[in-house]
């Protein structure tokens, strides 16, 4: 599905990957375990207040921190469709395409949303639109290699088509 | 080009590289923890590829919850374990002959200048201080590495620190990045390489080098490098010795017309101690700022403060004196050598006799793992490398971050206090 439409849940700057995944859960790999727990140490309420399709809209530097691949799985785990935010932090940012979250850099839009807005974004032309305020903006365009991973669907998709696995 | 520029040039088979080139790398050596191993194995099967690139370039080192503290991190371990003896990984390091990571892998003598080393965990860019390009990613990203050998990286931007002046008695690189980052913020250095250079440098310990390259990623730079020196040579090539691993290396510096993103000017002659307050390691202030705040916990420890340096600058401030009565303190040598030299200098009996706890090699407080973990209202002084939020225990502690001359102060007097108050005080 390259159109995403869904409500807005609202964050701040330097969303860091401790409050996304605390360390004290680090202890499982298991996605649905993780999702439990995501924003917790924000919001223990947070999860439940999430409905499968939801955006995260935050300000600069989301997921800051660790590199814990965690932190993409528990927000994708908790039913979050996309995460739009002014900046994201490098490691998150390779992970998110990796595990195959979606997340889009739109200050524009950022700076107009409230909690609770209506945001569609369409992965393909990369266009942001704040339905409730009826204001659309270009994201940054992924870089082209990026894109061919996206396109595969994530890393290891991409690396079983280059390396020749699926075809031997 | 810069020293960055030139290692990845060189690691991608190009003549020249410039910031904003997609290129793929080849890897020097790749990293894993047991965070991260048991994601990037399940990753790597995925893949399909049946045996790693090369199993003399991996290192898998349990490190976080580690000896496991309960059922779910001991298989954590066993997954990782498993892995390193099918694969027949070299340098696995077991529990008792390991250690905090991005400590280890230096003292090993297995990362030099030249290098491009990816772990999987984000204070990976510590290796930079000895010359070489190294960053975090996440366990799909080292799984591919693990693979193929290779990663695709885009080339940095670099932002130039110049350090000059003498540092004072009480100030180390700790203060030196803490000062840097509360200039630039939590994210001043983003998808950027920090390149630490000036007139300081030549005079800093290769631990307070580790320690400035250990917190590029607290202003969310990609990477932190140290252009090799003299210091740079001897530490490599003693620690190769040590371990029987001699290798050849170049030793790259930036060219005089380098291009830099940024230049940051730091008058190291002028700085005091700094101490991040809660929750952002950019929150960093001179100490005598914050004097007098009163702590329940100090933590001498973690993969920025955890070396010889540290451990005797904690030491001969603790010794002959207690820790104060309303404090804990816990203290952890990084790895088992650095262990079992605190033991022949003395260091231990001096910690052990102030009141401290001391652990085996282990990340566990720094993270909120185990080990020190804070409950609701608490506040710890740490020289660890981050604050935020919930890091080390409940969502509604405190964490300070230190030089460990500052913690060591701290515990004996129960509030946080410049080393050179120490006798006005006690």
């Amino acid at each position: 599905m390259s159109t995403i439409q869904g409500k807005v849940h609202r964050m701040g700057a330097n969303i860091d990957t401790d409050v996304i995944i605390p360390a004290r859960y680090l202890t499982t790999t298991d996605p649905k375990e993780l999702a439990k727990h995501c924003m917790e140490d924000l919001d223990p309420l947070w999860v439940q207040r999430v409905n499968p399709g939801d955006i995260i809209v935050a300000e600069d530097n989301f997921g800051s921190g660790s590199s814990r691949e965690h932190a993409p799985v528990a927000i994708k785990g908790a039913g979050i469709a996309c995460v739009v935010a002014s900046t994201f932090a490098r490691i998150f940012y390779r992970n998110s395409i990796n595990v195959g979250l979606p997340i889009v850099e739109c200050r524009e839009i950022v700076e107009v949303t409230k909690e609770g807005d209506q945001l569609e974004v369409d992965l393909v032309s990369g266009t942001v639109t704040n339905l409730t305020q009826g204001i659309t903006a270009q994201a940054v365009p992924f870089p082209e290699f990026m894109r061919s991973i996206i396109e595969a669907g994530g890393l290891v998709p991409y690396l079983r088509a280059k390396l020749g696995v699926d075809a031997a | 080009m810069t020293v960055t520029e030139k290692i990845l040039a060189r690691a991608a088979g190009r003549e020249s590289v410039a910031p904003g080139d997609l290129i793929m790398a080849r890897v020097s050596l790749a990293m894993a923890n047991d965070v991260t191993a048991p994601m990037a194995v399940d990753s790597f099967r995925q893949i399909g590829v049946p045996k790693v690139w090369d199993k003399d370039r991996v290192a898998l080192v349990p490190s976080h919850f580690v000896p496991s503290k309960d059922i779910a991190s001991a298989s954590l371990m066993q997954r990782m374990r498993a892995f390193a003896r099918e694969q027949d990984i070299t340098y696995f390091f077991e529990i008792g002959r390991a250690g905090i990571e991005h400590i280890l892998l230096p003292e090993e003598g297995l990362v030099a200048p030249g290098d491009v080393v990816i772990g999987a965990d984000s204070h990976s860019c510590t290796y930079g201080a000895v010359g070489c390009f190294s960053t975090g990613v996440g366990s799909t990203d080292l799984a591919g590495v693990l693979a193929t050998g290779e990663i695709w990286l885009r080339v940095p931007e670099t932002l130039r620190i110049v350090y000059s002046g003498k540092p004072g008695k009480w100030v180390v690189g700790k203060d030196m990045i803490l000062k840097v980052i509360s200039e630039i913020s939590d994210d001043g250095a983003l998808y950027m390489a920090m390149e630490h250079t000036g007139d300081t440098i030549a005079t800093l310990s290769m631990e307070s080098r580790l320690t400035l390259t250990n917190m590029a990623i607290e202003a969310g730079a990609k990477s932190g490098i140290v252009p090799a020196d003299e210091v740079t040579v001897d530490y490599v090539r003693s620690r190769q010795q040590a371990h029987g691993r001699e290798r050849p290396f170049p030793v790259d510096a930036s060219d005089d017309d380098a291009v830099f993103a940024r230049t940051l000017a730091i008058d190291v002659a002028a700085l005091e101690p700094m101490v991040s307050q809660p929750s952002l390691p950019s929150r960093a202030v001179p100490v005598s700022e914050v004097e007098g705040q009163e702590v329940d916990q100090v933590f001498i420890g973690s993969c920025t403060n955890a070396r010889m340096e540290d451990l005797r600058t904690a030491a001969a401030i603790l010794d002959g004196r207690k820790v104060h009565p309303s404090i804990r303190l816990i203290v952890i040598p990084a790895t088992q050598d650095l262990y079992q030299q605190a033991l022949r200098e003395g260091l231990i009996q001096v910690f052990a006799d102030a009141g401290a706890a001391i652990s085996a090699g282990a990340c566990g407080p720094c993270l909120g793992g185990y080990m020190g973990v804070l409950g609701p209202g608490e506040r710890c002084l740490s020289t660890s490398n981050r604050n935020y939020r919930g890091r080390m225990g409940h969502r509604d502690a405190d964490v300070w971050l230190a030089n460990p001359a500052v913690a060591a102060t701290t515990a004996v007097t129960g509030r946080i206090t410049h080393p050179e108050n120490l006798g006005a005080l006690v």
